[in-house]
């Protein structure tokens, strides 16, 4: 435990500078977006006080922009305003927005009829008893929203990552990636006590009697415009082009780290999630990207893959590891899951890739396709001998695989089967199995080696270049370390690479990372 | 001067107000009479259109009130609510300087005039800086009242203004309200379902049933001429709390005894029966002076001031 707090303490110092930015953008980004949303929240709600008959079309609204689940709204951004910022902005502002209407309404309906109508008999114009009577006397309320609003935002914010736009959003999910659980705290941590922190503070500028509180409205919209600007601070790019790189990538030897030590390669470089990572790059917001060598999306948005002239990105072969549990129980399941052994190289992999990223085929569709042309589809049998589970991490390709092991273990053996798809990392799916709760999923060596093993680098780095060896090292140490076995390969190699635009990259003529690195340098 | 032509309100299918008319002449204290539901508090706010009428006409000072911005119209009158309506965000101070404030007082005028103004209304110093739920329902009642006087309006409006106090508190401050010098020179439109409070203040009253004007006419003319059943029965209840109001010295002068000759003090015969009685009672006094018309004094006591009022009542009787 002591050691475990350490080791924390010693990561968040050693990264106190990623921190401090990830936290001073998580507040930016938080009250950029509550500025706006009490911008529009603000108005709307006294729209709707005075005109109550929309109330129910507004708050229905906003009351359903706030039930669209994060990923998905941040998703739905992108096509419209591209990655970084101001996605992020929007779709925080949109999950504000419902606290505040509400409250700025209920809090001027609420107000007592006879103070209202004390203020229209002394003469006061509609202005003058909004701002003077009706205002200040919803603010409790208003502010309690505003509250809520904020809360919302700290937590929403996490998720900000994803689309590049920073915050402590990063260290959370490139822990997770990395099965780093320090970093995931280092993330989780100060997030959580921004929420405390902020809900504490509001709770108390809630509560102040009517005479500090005149005073702390002043106060406060200087207080939230400060807050909201340090998301301004760390913009200094510092290259001309520009580099999205996955949270994973970016905490890995081989990858960032590796680009860093080896190449000397200097990029401004944002973080940004596997899932809009290629699409960011065909809408020129991004460069360079890291993407895996195997894509459907590398075809379907016309990237060319650069040279790693130096070695740094070991293979990544894949295949299927399992429990040795399960292969106790349901004996069938080796002999059915190695089947597909061989049977899927570089190039059909990219094109089922392709199929469900770019033509947007169902998984299953591609999967059952695939068997039939190879002769291996069998009619499922219907089986109740057992549920095989089925694990997958949160991308495509990996969504092909469960599909084609599920039809093929349906097929050929009496197991039912169950999927559970979309496990969000590495680190997710490893201790989904680890903990009896899915019984294989597919696995690619490199990670097993570098991220799940974590050799000493020397180890590292003489295993990482050789198929064979990186093989032969993670069968035997996950059989002695987990008890997890490491089936045959499926074929192909699905290994991190960089990309860049075609044409940028003729434009530009960079064919390799060093390539790059000296256009870098030049410019 | 006010004055209402045949002023009709509905709010649905509620017929509030019917063709009410009424006219309130400079300095004159109007009564609006009448139980509960039976449209003062709508013929008032049409006063200061906090409420616009369906037909009829408004005159203030022989001026249509429609063709004035509402909100100017409201500056300049004084309105005292039923529910009192100070702002509970506002230091008493601030309730009280709200109007100036809209106006642009310059702030010594405003804080000479607030001060000015809690004096007269027996407020303290202190009360100034507090919010009004720290105050009394008499003290809010107060405030309201000062808030309404502030810019010394000519026209003032009053919704049941002591509605709210208990009973002691509300007699204390009508007394004191009918002493102010300020209100007996302001045009006052007042609202109250009570009788007595009707006949201590009014000077006219108008008594209004189911939204229509029933008889219009000084208190005396209420009680001795009612127009019909419903003005008669309307007072049933307390007439002679009524009558001792109505009737002063004056009025009995004949039935009481002969006339003395007396130096000292003595009170005027404006006296009503019942602040006679007051004085008789309170005062531990067992005989009163009173000095009537040319001079003339008379001593009365408790015994003589009844015995001439039943007389005089008897005789307006048999008339
Ligand atoms: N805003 C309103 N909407 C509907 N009905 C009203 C409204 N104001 C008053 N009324 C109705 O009009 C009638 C007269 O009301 P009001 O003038 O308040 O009576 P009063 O002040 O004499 O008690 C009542 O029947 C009341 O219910
Ligand atoms: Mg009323």
């Amino acid at each position: 435990m002591n050691e475990q707090q350490q080791t924390l303490w010693q990561f968040m110092s050693g990264q106190s500078d990623k921190l401090l930015s990830q936290t001073l953008q998580h507040v930016g980004l938080t009250f950029i977006s509550l500025i706006l949303a009490i911008a529009i929240g603000l108005p709307l709600g006294i729209l709707i006080a005075r005109k109550r008959k929309l109330s129910g079309t507004v708050l229905g609204i906003a009351g359903v922009l706030q039930t669209i689940p994060s990923i998905a709204l941040l998703g739905f951004m992108i096509p419209v305003l591209g990655i970084g910022a101001k996605p992020a902005i929007v779709a925080l502002l949109i999950y504000a927005l419902l606290p505040i209407i509400r409250n700025t309404y209920t809090g001027i309906i609420g107000i007592d009829q006879h103070v209202k109508e004390a203020a229209r008999a002394m003469g006061m114009s509609k202005g003058q008893i909004l701002l003077k009577v009706e205002l200040p006397l919803a603010m409790p309320v208003i502010l309690a929203g505003i509250r809520t609003a904020t809360v919302i935002n700290v937590g929403v914010a996490t998720l900000a990552s994803f689309i590049a736009a920073g915050g402590l959003g990063e260290f959370i999910f490139g822990g997770i990636s990395l099965n780093n659980t320090n970093m995931i705290l280092a993330g989780a941590i100060p997030a959580a006590l921004l929420a405390i922190l902020l809900d504490a503070l509001l709770s108390l500028v809630q509560k102040m009697d009517v005479k500090k509180l005149r005073k702390a409205l002043y106060i406060f919209p200087v207080v939230i415009l400060v807050l909201g600007g340090f998301y301004a601070l760390p913009s200094a790019y510092g290259s001309t082009l520009t580099a999205g790189f996955t949270p994973e990538f970016m905490g890995r030897q081989d990858g960032d780290l590796g680009l860093k030590s080896t190449y000397g390669l200097k990029i401004h470089t944002i973080v940004i999630s596997d899932a809009v990572m290629y699409k960011a790059a065909y809408a020129k917001e991004l460069d360079v990207i890291s993407g895996y060598s195997t894509d459907g999306r590398l075809k379907a948005f016309d990237l060319k893959i650069l040279k790693d002239d130096k070695n740094i990105f070991p293979p990544y072969y894949a295949a299927p590891i399992v429990r040795d549990e399960a292969l106790k129980q349901f004996p069938e399941l080796e002999k059915t899951l190695n089947l597909l052994s061989g049977k899927i190289t570089d190039s059909i992999m990219t094109d089922l890739n392709y199929r469900t990223d770019y033509l947007h085929q169902q998984p299953e569709r591609v999967a059952k396709d695939f068997l039939i042309s190879t002769g291996l589809y069998k009619a499922a049998k219907n089986g109740q001998k057992g549920t095989v589970r089925i694990g997958s991490k949160i991308f495509g390709e990996q969504y092909i695989l469960a599909e084609i092991y599920s039809m093929l273990i349906k097929g050929n053996t009496d197991y039912a089967v169950s999927t559970k798809t979309g496990l969000g990392g590495t680190k997710i799916c490893f201790d989904a199995l680890m903990n009896d709760q899915i019984d294989f999923y597919p696995e690619y060596t490199g990670t097993g080696l570098l991220v799940l093993l974590q050799p000493n680098p020397t180890i590292a780095k003489e295993m990482a270049h050789d198929k064979e060896k990186t093989y032969d090292y993670v069968s035997a140490e996950f059989q002695r370390k987990f008890k997890i076995k490491w089936l045959k390969p499926i074929g192909f190699n699905n290994s991190y690479a960089l990309m860049m635009r075609q044409k940028q990259s003729k434009e530009l003529n960079v064919n390799s990372i060093t390539d790059l690195k000296k256009y870098l340098d030049k410019n | 001067m006010i004055e209402l032509k045949e002023i009709s309100k509905k709010f649905g299918d509620t017929q509030a107000v019917k063709q009410v008319f009424f006219r309130v002449a400079r300095e004159e204290t109007l009564v609006l009479l009448g139980t509960s539901g039976c449209g003062k508090t709508t013929t008032l706010k049409m006063i200061n259109r906090l409420i616009e009428p369906d037909a009829g006409q408004i005159f203030i000072n022989d001026k249509n009130i429609t063709d004035e911005d509402p909100n100017v119209l409201r500056k300049g009158i004084g309105y005292v609510m039923q529910n009192i309506g100070l702002f509970p965000h506002y230091t008493i101070a601030e309730n009280i300087a709200l109007v100036p404030k809209l106006l642009k007082w310059d702030k010594a005028k405003i804080i000479n005039r607030t001060h000015e103004l809690i004096e007269k209304l027996h407020l303290t110093e202190n009360t100034l800086s507090m919010y009004p739920h720290e105050l009394s329902g008499g003290q809010q009642q107060r405030v309201g009242l000062a808030r309404a006087l502030i810019t010394d309006p000519s026209v003032l409006l009053m919704d049941e203004p002591f509605g709210a106090l208990d009973n002691v508190t509300r007699t204390s401050i009508q007394k004191e309200f009918k002493a102010l010098e300020e209100l007996k020179r302001k045009t006052i439109v007042m609202v109250t379902h009570d009788v007595l409070e009707a006949f201590e203040l009014a000077d006219r009253i108008c008594l209004m049933d189911k939204g229509e004007v029933v008889q219009i006419g000084t208190p005396k003319e209420l009680l001795y001429q009612p127009i019909n059943d419903f003005a008669r029965n309307f007072l049933a209840g307390q007439r002679l709390a009524l009558a001792f109001k109505v009737i002063n010295i004056q009025d009995i002068w004949s039935y009481l005894p002969e006339e003395i000759i007396h130096h000292g003090e003595s009170e005027t015969a404006e006296l009503s029966i019942w602040e006679a009685m007051e004085l008789l009672r309170n005062k531990d006094r067992f005989e009163l002076f009173i000095s009537g018309a040319n001079k003339t004094i008379k001593s009365i006591n408790f015994e003589q001031l009844t015995k001439g009022f039943n007389q005089y009542q008897n005789a307006q009787l048999h008339e």
